[in-house]
């Protein structure tokens, strides 16, 4: 790679107001917001490919990137006269890689390339959440095209089956596993977080306010205040409200959902759908996978001026030697480039000099701030099958509650299955993604073999009896068999310095929206007085934005 | 489409308003002009394109439309593509018409009208409704000329009812879809397609829908109004049925010619009349027409040589009842008479049927006796007054032999295995609905799950009462219809009367209860009236008169001291010879219709109702029969009766009473009562001797 780099062609201007280094989605949107404003940006990555730890990629290079992530740190520092180069290295976020192919022609070269798998799997967008309005206000919605997620299903303890989770007033009225009295109580809950909601914008109507005590419990007591069977606590709970860890075990819960924060999830699922006439539910995904995203906001920004350099490592960080601010940053083709701001993505980590001491500004700049949320790292895992998990949907989402699996789950795992409709693997073929909470490698492998188990099977030769065992029960109940598996386990962490901007790392969460926020949070420390996207008089008039929306029924 | 509110007109929406206008008068004007000179040229249509672009709702610009149309048909040489051409015009501002406003009723019947030609392809009308039923699934006018078109090309009602199926799955909310397949399943099951038959199967299915709907959302009232006719489908007998007749089944009336004081006989069993003659009444459980003497035929000696004529008891003149009558003569008084039997057979002929369109298919026979008894003490006519004073009135005790008068003719109809699996279906399915809706109700409270189930109740009482004969669940029927008049004011009117007509139901439901109803009238020898037996439905708070089936024997009753508005059913009542009215609601002389039907009523009280207090007679909109359309009058022949008084400010009690030949008439405490009305209703009934109390000379 470093090769490839050294025999470009030196980049101009060698000043920026802004360095973004990473093609993820944060930095994606930082620089094309920087750049909106009028900012001039440099925005490298070291990949050969956009999009980062958010790209979607062929087999094979998804293998590479997940394995061949960590770099030594290069030799190439050498002092200048006004600043101190300080080495940059890359960790690897991904640990405990397990790659297993079961049908080789799949992993053969000219298959490989049909695949598009994403690194930040299981993922979708909410057609009301915050990335599709950044896409809208943007104008990165036009390059990108959504299909929707056709149905979201519960994996059921009891009879290990999925149950279609009833998430709309038609879905409830549709589904025919939930008992009459239970769709009753349900549409009744939802009735009363309507009423709620459209009670908060007049003001009035007291009544019909959930009251200020309620919104402070937990969202699980006040579930169970209101006489919601388990069942139908645990759809509301996992499947829509989305919520991590075991709520109803405190010993365990890592993060006790509110009832005012499960409300405002409701909201905006409710508010999802039905957003978009020709969306089926609330859940969208784009064609050709999630790597689309960023690529869309690093085109925005290419439109707004940005300068794109791929396969472009950077290896030090310029500081100036009496402040200890940051100057620039030396790329592996030996060039120094300087900028106002800089903004890393989360893979990078800045290694002082131990040798000599180095000064006290720069010890200070960089300090690393101490990280509380050490604890917990994601199990990520994909398969590629050859069959759909419902003969009758095939873009679908899966929720495995915790306990739902074994009693000590206390992780809820969700999956999505993505189809070729999608455009992300060969016809007749399906990628599943799975993510998991965890404390460490065992427990996050434990999760996730648990719930592929569950509902895939291995082909015949390694596990011979599960597929006859099946097919004497019931011929159409037969699990669909994996070809490919990659389980892997994922950092959460974030070393964050003082004066540079790091990215927030992909989180456990299925939409963009606590990224975003982070992203959002962190363009607006560094330019405290800029807008967004600030609105242009361009001819795309955002009243009606939902027209602009591409998206394929 | 629907629950947006209307928003406030902005200023440059009025301005805007104002200019449209402009065009719309100018448009009008000329589009007028055309239309008085007859003017179809093409100038002519396009301005009316133009201003039916602006106005869709402006029928006579259809109109000029369909003219032109015509106009140039005849003008055109029969090619077929200048006539397609012509038509396909005419869709076209239908379609530019309709999206100015798509419920525009002159617009959709002007595509019918052009579609009905048979010069336009109608494949295309199908994507149009597509398109239409997406942006409001709910419309009426599309839904409408959806069964329009689907009829026109034949397209199979089990597609148009997978439609609907698709329909209500996407929204449920959605009356007319539910509608649509109520339609689409009774003509299914009637003519029994392949895969919805038998109906039981196809129903159960429906109930299982419908429950999703009214479980999920009980606030919604579509599923609600699909469920009652899905109720309705269940409960009704689609067959017309015989529930009751007077003479009953197997008793023995005795007849007489003038009052006979003999307590050994039963007063539910005597029967007196001064004309002759007896009626024979016959209830069904339906109106139905085609009731005569080749449908039923009576055998007996006592009409051996005449043709028996029937009369359908129906206030509005229609051939078409629930109840119909004929006379039988006396047979001869004898002393040593004996017993004469009369045979009734109905429906072996074929004949009668409902006004669905049902057949009598259970020919049924039954049979009573009849027995003259002489006369032993002449009275004169009307020689005294009847009191209704409380004080006149001893309950009945009666003797255990008695026959019960209550009895009915539901047995007396055959059933077959098919009927009788099927009335265990109904039996089965009411419960389990009258299950769920007990377990709705333990949820939440909601005025709609009350008043079906109060229905489901009912429902269940009625299906079994033919063999159980009680009312299980009357006093929770009671109570759900007291809660209802509490939780829905608006509506408590018809409440109070759906538990009138279950209250009377539980009376009538078995001999014991019916009897602590009945009193002796008098000490029995003075009265005129042949059989002194009155019941005695006073102080009930009833609004509503019903089951009237049970009460066919009734000669004397009172009904005063309730809130009658209506005495809608009373006219059944055939042997009726004495009412009391009176201390009710009866706010005008229409409510009184069916006592035109009541021959052989000679006492009537009538006072303290609110006749004449109201200027404007509500009892119109509330009967199915208002007077003026019925009557054929004859002035003519009335003229000196009416000479002196304003015959139009009375025509109303004109009406009621000239046909009566009351004896006896209290009208007193209402408003209408003034001495003129008084001397009037005098003159136009002069077999009166009573009035408010005094003779009259």
């Amino acid at each position: 790679m470093s090769e490839d780099a050294s025999s470009y062609p030196p980049i101009e201007p060698t000043t920026f107001d802004l360095i973004v280094v990473g093609t993820g989605v944060p930095e994606s949107v930082i620089s094309a917001s920087a750049s909106a404003n009028g900012k001039t940006v440099l925005h490298l990555d070291p990949n050969p490919f956009y999009g980062s730890h958010f790209a979607s990629l062929p087999l094979h290079q998804l293998s590479c990137f997940l394995s061949s992530h960590s770099t030594p740190p290069p030799s190439a520092a050498s002092t200048g006269c006004d600043y101190t180069p300080v080495a940059l290295t890359r960790r690897s976020l991904y640990s405990d890689i397990e790659i297993s192919s079961y049908s080789p022609e799949i992993i053969g070269e000219e298959h490989s390339r049909k695949f598009s798998i994403d690194l930040c799997g299981p993922r979708v967008l909410f057609c009301a959440d915050k990335s599709i309005d950044l896409m809208l206000r943007s104008g990165c919605s036009q390059y990108v095209e959504f299909k929707s997620i056709d149905a979201s299903f519960v994996f059921e303890e009891n009879d290990k089956k999925l149950m279609s989770v009833p998430d709309s007033r038609a879905a409830i009225f549709k589904d025919r596993s939930l008992g009459l009295t239970e769709k009753n109580q349900l549409m009744r809950f939802f009735k009363l977080v309507q009423q709620h909601l459209a009670g908060s914008d007049d003001g009035g109507g007291e009544t019909s306010k959930i009251s200020a005590e309620d919104l402070e419990s937990p969202f699980v007591e006040f579930l169970k205040k209101m006489r919601l069977p388990p069942k139908i606590k645990s759809i509301i709970l996992y499947a829509i409200a989305m919520a991590d860890y075991d709520q109803e075990n405190m010993e365990v819960c890592e993060q006790v959902l509110k009832t005012k924060d499960g409300i405002d999830r409701l909201a905006l699922y409710n508010a999802s759908v039905g957003r978009f006439s020709n969306a089926l539910g609330a859940l969208i995904y784009p064609i050709y996978g999630q790597g689309e995203l960023p690529q869309g906001f690093c085109r925005r920004a290419a439109v707004k001026g940005c300068i794109h350099v791929l396969r472009m490592p950077v290896i030090a960080l310029l500081m100036d030697k009496g402040t200890g601010r940051y100057k620039g940053v030396r790329l592996s083709s030996g060039q120094d480039l300087f900028s106002q701001q800089l903004v890393l993505d989360p893979s990078y980590i800045v290694s002082l000099p131990f040798a000599s001491s180095p000064p006290e500004p720069l010890k200070e700049s960089l300090k690393v701030s101490d990280n509380r949320d050490v604890k917990w790292k994601l199990a990520r895992g994909i398969c590629i099958t050859g069959s759909s998990l419902r003969a009758d949907t095939s873009n679908l989402l899966v929720v495995y509650p915790p306990r739902s699996l074994y009693p000590e789950q206390v992780t809820p795992i969700r999956a999505l299955q993505i189809s070729s409709d999608l455009a992300v693997c060969p016809l007749g073929m399906f990628v599943l993604y799975f993510s998991a909470l965890c404390k460490d490698g065992n427990e996050g492998k434990r999760l996730l073999h648990a719930a592929m188990d569950a509902l895939l099977s291995l082909p015949e030769s390694g596990c011979p009896d599960s597929g006859t065992a099946v097919q004497n029960e019931v011929a159409a109940e037969v699990k669909p068999t994996i070809l490919w598996k990659a389980l892997y386990i994922q950092e959460l962490t974030v070393d964050q310095f003082e004066s540079i901007s790091t990215t927030p790392i992909p989180d456990g969460d299925l939409n963009y929206n606590n990224l975003l926020d982070a992203t959002l949070k962190l363009f607006q420390k560094m330019y405290p007085h800029e807008e967004v996207f600030p609105e242009t008089a361009s001819p795309e008039n955002p009243e009606d934005d939902d027209n602009e929306f591409s998206l394929e029924s | 489409m629907h629950g947006r509110p209307r928003k406030d007109p902005k200023p440059e929406d009025a301005a805007a308003s104002v200019a449209k206008a402009e065009k719309l008068r100018s448009l009008q004007s000329q589009f007028l002009s055309n239309h008085h000179n007859k003017i179809y040229t093409n100038e002519a249509l396009e301005v009316n394109t133009k201003l039916l672009e602006v106005n869709p709702e402006y029928y006579t610009a259809w109109n000029f439309r369909k003219l032109a149309v015509e106009h140039r048909l005849s003008q055109s040489d029969s090619d077929p593509d200048s006539i397609k051409s012509i038509f396909s015009e005419e869709l076209k501002v239908v379609e530019s018409a309709l999206k100015q406003n798509f419920k525009s009723y002159g617009a959709w019947h002007h595509r019918k009208w052009v579609l009905s030609k048979g010069h336009s392809s109608i494949d295309h009308e199908m994507r149009l409704l597509d398109r239409y039923q997406k942006l409001d699934p709910r419309n009426f006018h599309a839904w409408n000329y959806r069964r329009f078109v689907a009829a026109l090309m034949n397209r199979s009602e089990v597609d148009e009812l997978r439609y609907t199926t698709d329909m209500i799955n996407s929204n449920f909310s959605n009356y007319s879809a539910w509608h649509n397949r109520s339609i689409l399943l009774s003509n299914l099951l009637q003519r029994k397609v392949q895969g919805f038959f038998p109906k039981e199967l196809v129903l159960n299915e429906e109930y299982e829908l419908v429950h999703q709907a009214l479980f999920t959302d009980p606030d919604d009232q579509s599923g609600w109004f699909y469920y009652l006719w899905l109720l309705d489908q269940t409960v009704k007998a689609d067959a017309p049925l015989l529930v009751s007749s007077w003479p009953a089944r197997d008793s023995l009336i005795i007849l007489e010619d003038q009052c006979l004081d003999d307590r050994a006989l039963s007063p539910f069993n005597t029967f007196h009349s001064d004309s002759g003659t007896f009626p024979l009444i016959v209830y069904f459980n339906q109106a139905v027409e085609g009731v005569n003497s080749s449908t039923i035929s009576v055998e007996s000696v006592l009409n051996a040589n005449s043709e028996l004529n029937w009369k359908p008891l129906s206030t509005n003149n229609s051939q078409t009842a629930q109840v119909w009558v004929t006379y039988l003569n006396y047979p001869k008084v004898d002393v040593h008479s004996e017993a004469y039997p009369v045979e009734v057979s109905i429906g072996h002929s074929g004949g009668i049927i409902s006004s669905s369109g049902f057949h009598y298919s259970h020919p049924s026979r039954f049979a009573f006796k009849v027995f003259a008894r002489p006369v032993k003490t002449p009275i004169g006519h009307g020689g005294e007054i009847i009191s209704w004073q409380d004080g006149n009135f001893a309950l009945y005790e009666t003797s255990p032999e008695e026959p019960n008068p209550t009895i009915s003719l539901d047995q007396l109809n055959s059933k077959d295995d098919n009927e009788k699996t099927s009335s265990e279906w109904r039996a089965e399915t009411i419960a389990n609905e009258i299950a769920l809706f007990q377990e709705l109700l333990s949820e939440i409270s909601c005025k709609i799950g009350k008043l079906t189930l109060a229905r489901l109740l009912k429902a269940h009482d009625t299906l079994l009462s033919p063999c159980a004969n009680k009312m299980v669940y009357s006093e929770e029927v009671i109570k759900l219809y007291s809660d209802l008049r509490v939780l829905d004011p608006p509506h408590s009117q018809f409440y109070k009367d759906e538990h009138s007509l279950t209250l009377l139901q539980q009376i009538t439901s078995t001999r014991e209860s019916l009897l602590r109803y009945c009193f002796l009238h008098g000490d029995g020898t003075s009265s005129f009236i042949g059989n002194s037996m009155c019941l005695r439905l006073n102080n009930l708070s009833l609004s509503r008169m019903g089951s009237i089936e049970r009460l066919l024997w009734v000669q004397m009753l009172d009904l005063s001291h309730n809130e009658l508005r209506s005495i809608e059913g009373l006219e059944a009542m055939q042997l009726l010879s004495c009412l009391n009215l009176s201390n009710n609601k009866l706010s005008g002389f229409t409510a009184l219709g069916p006592l035109r039907l009541l021959k052989l009523l000679k006492v009537l009280d009538i006072s303290c109702n609110q006749i004449g207090s109201h200027s404007i007679d509500t009892t119109r909109y509330l009967c199915s029969s208002p007077l003026c359309h019925t009557e054929e009058m004859d002035w003519g022949r009335d003229e000196t009766v009416t000479a002196d008084v304003n015959l139009a400010n009375y025509w109303e009690a004109f009406v009621i009473f000239r046909g009566l030949s009351l004896t006896q008439l209290d009208i007193a405490g209402n408003a209408v009562a003034d001495e003129k009305l008084k001397s009037f209703l005098v003159k136009i009934v002069p077999t009166l001797k009573w009035l408010d109390g005094g003779e009259l000379h």
